[in-house]
């Protein structure tokens, strides 16, 4: 048996996940982000010294929020501008008199959507969106966040204090969007979530514990924002796709952290609980037929999760798939994919041919992945020459250095 | 809370006096402060003479210096502005995206300061 949760773990605990919940509550009754967390941080310390003396209370994020709203009270009333906040305070003396009748969602209503709309807003830079998104609503620490980004923790809380000052000053509402906006701002929502996850997948295995927690953390709000818009059919793909690609997390690295290949990945590695979830809620949300790319990259994955082996995937469902989604998202990294797919699907001739009508259109004298591709499927038809030349392109186009070693042994094995 | 709109644009690809593309887009200014006026969103507004008429003053240790053309020699330049009243940042740029000139131009929206 686990021996019992020490008070400062059990309220780790509740504080790592009640966080955003509660903060979002006190956001949007005082209608500022920093006094709203600078509350809720008094309300944890006062938790710590109460709990000790007087145990566990019976709901304990009702009692972080009453706490926090009292202590909102005391500062707003310490303000030089107490004329000015008046109703503030008289709503949170409403809000306290009425918070022993009822049940804890009644205490705290969920205002976390609002709030994640908010903290990924336009008007915020896209690094601020990820890192305002990660302390409000994953109640990640400064440092933390800092960590994650291989920032120091001063510039990342100058980032964080220049964020909450913008929104307070130019007034960016707590507010669902308007429906001429609302299909932007998901989008902008779920991109922020998915820019999470990948911080967290890109950092190969053992690096670096924080950065693993990031995928973990960008899962829970996907989930969250998946139960709050259920009828947004992208937040059910990318949560499915998110689901998906952890579920790879333990076999995509060897013991010295080097990335393995989709292809030479120990599939008895692969998490099956992740899977069967993710697959679940992707074939929930298909019949809905209102496709985006994150259902699309979801249900490439699902197919290559459903394989026994690379030599046994359905080629020419995942070759239509990334099809389709070159459609929505013309990208030279999904037609590369597409032409991969298309080679074992019927032959690297074909492939080949997909990729020389996308340089034709494109731009692609610089893009690395292009020639490391053209090299692959020239290898497998016997053009050696060819390959090696497009191989020491790409070695020349590549500046991390892993990779740069991992084409270097792939050129020596030609 | 009051929304300063600043209107950018490149002068030299703005639609001139004479041109075909001029009628539509005055009247689409037109259109434009018409709809704010009905919407109780309008405080000021105004359009300034082109960039060659700027003269910029400074003054250091008593000393006035004028110098003649805008603050800053930039590609786009400030070519007139909104005032408006509106209850967030989502309504200050949804109204800020119609301006006629957002189209070619930009618009930088500010919230007014309010000194109390």
């Amino acid at each position: 048996m686990l021996p019992p949760f020490t008070l400062e773990q059990s309220l780790e605990k509740i504080v790592r996940e009640e966080w955003g919940r509660i903060l979002a509550s006190l956001v949007k009754t005082l209608g500022d982000i920093q006094l709203a967390e600078d509350c809720l941080h008094d309300a944890v310390i006062s938790a710590i010294k109460h709990w000790q003396k007087n145990g566990l209370p019976a709901s304990p994020s009702a009692w972080l929020i009453t706490t926090a709203r009292r202590k909102a009270i005391d500062r707003l009333r310490k303000d030089k501008n107490f004329a000015s906040k008046k109703d503030e305070i008289a709503y949170l003396l409403d809000l306290d008199n009425r918070s022993d009748e009822g049940d804890e969602n009644a205490i705290i209503p969920d205002d976390r959507l609002e709030m994640i709309f908010t903290c990924c807003h336009p008007a915020l830079e896209e690094k601020t969106r990820i890192a305002l998104t990660l302390r409000t609503l994953g109640g990640l620490s400064t440092t933390e966040i800092a960590s994650a980004f291989l920032d120091t923790p001063d510039a990342m809380q100058k980032r964080l204090t220049r964020a909450k000052k913008k929104i307070a000053l130019t007034r960016i509402p707590y507010t669902i969007p308007d429906r001429d906006v609302l299909p932007e701002r998901i989008f902008s929502v779920l991109r922020v979530l998915y820019l999470i996850f990948n911080e967290g997948y890109s950092a190969a295995g053992g690096e670096s514990l924080t950065r693993t927690n990031l995928s973990d953390e960008a899962i829970r709000l996907a989930r969250i924002v998946y139960q709050l818009l259920p009828a947004v059919t992208e937040a059910a793909g990318l949560l499915a796709l998110l689901l998906l690609h952890d579920s790879r997390r333990l076999a995509r690295a060897d013991e010295d952290g080097e990335m393995i290949a989709l292809e030479d990945q120990n599939r008895a590695r692969w998490d099956k609980t992740k899977i069967a979830e993710g697959t679940s809620i992707l074939e929930e949300v298909l019949p809905k037929a209102r496709i985006g790319p994150y259902q699309l990259q979801a249900a490439i994955s699902a197919v290559h999760a459903q394989s026994a082996s690379w030599a046994l995937t359905d080629w020419p469902q995942i070759a239509t798939l990334y099809g389709l989604l070159y459609r929505i998202e013309p990208s030279p990294v999904v037609r590369i994919n597409q032409a991969m797919a298309v080679s074992y699907a019927s032959s690297p001739e074909d492939g080949l041919t997909l990729l020389d009508e996308t340089a034709a259109v494109r731009k692609l004298a610089n893009y690395q992945p292009y020639f490391v591709a053209r090299a692959d499927l020239q290898t497998r038809i016997g053009k050696v020459s060819d390959a090696k030349r497009n191989l020491n392109t790409a070695i020349g186009l590549t500046e991390n250095k892993r990779e740069k070693s991992f084409l270097i042994k792939k050129l020596h094995r030609l | 809370m009051q929304y300063m709109c600043l209107i950018y644009s490149d002068e030299t690809t703005s639609p001139k006096p004479g041109t075909a593309e001029f009628g539509p887009y005055i009247k689409a200014y037109m259109d434009f402060t018409e709809t704010i006026k009905n919407d109780g969103k309008f405080i000021a507004g105004d359009a300034l003479q082109d960039v060659s008429t700027a003269t910029t003053v400074s003054q250091r240790d008593g000393k006035v210096e004028t110098m003649d053309g805008p603050f800053a020699e930039t590609k786009e330049q400030l070519g007139g502005y909104y005032l408006l009243e509106c209850t967030d940042l989502d309504e200050a740029l949804k109204y800020a995206a119609m301006i006629p000139t957002a189209s070619h131009g930009r618009i930088e929206v500010r919230p007014v300061q309010i000194f109390d």
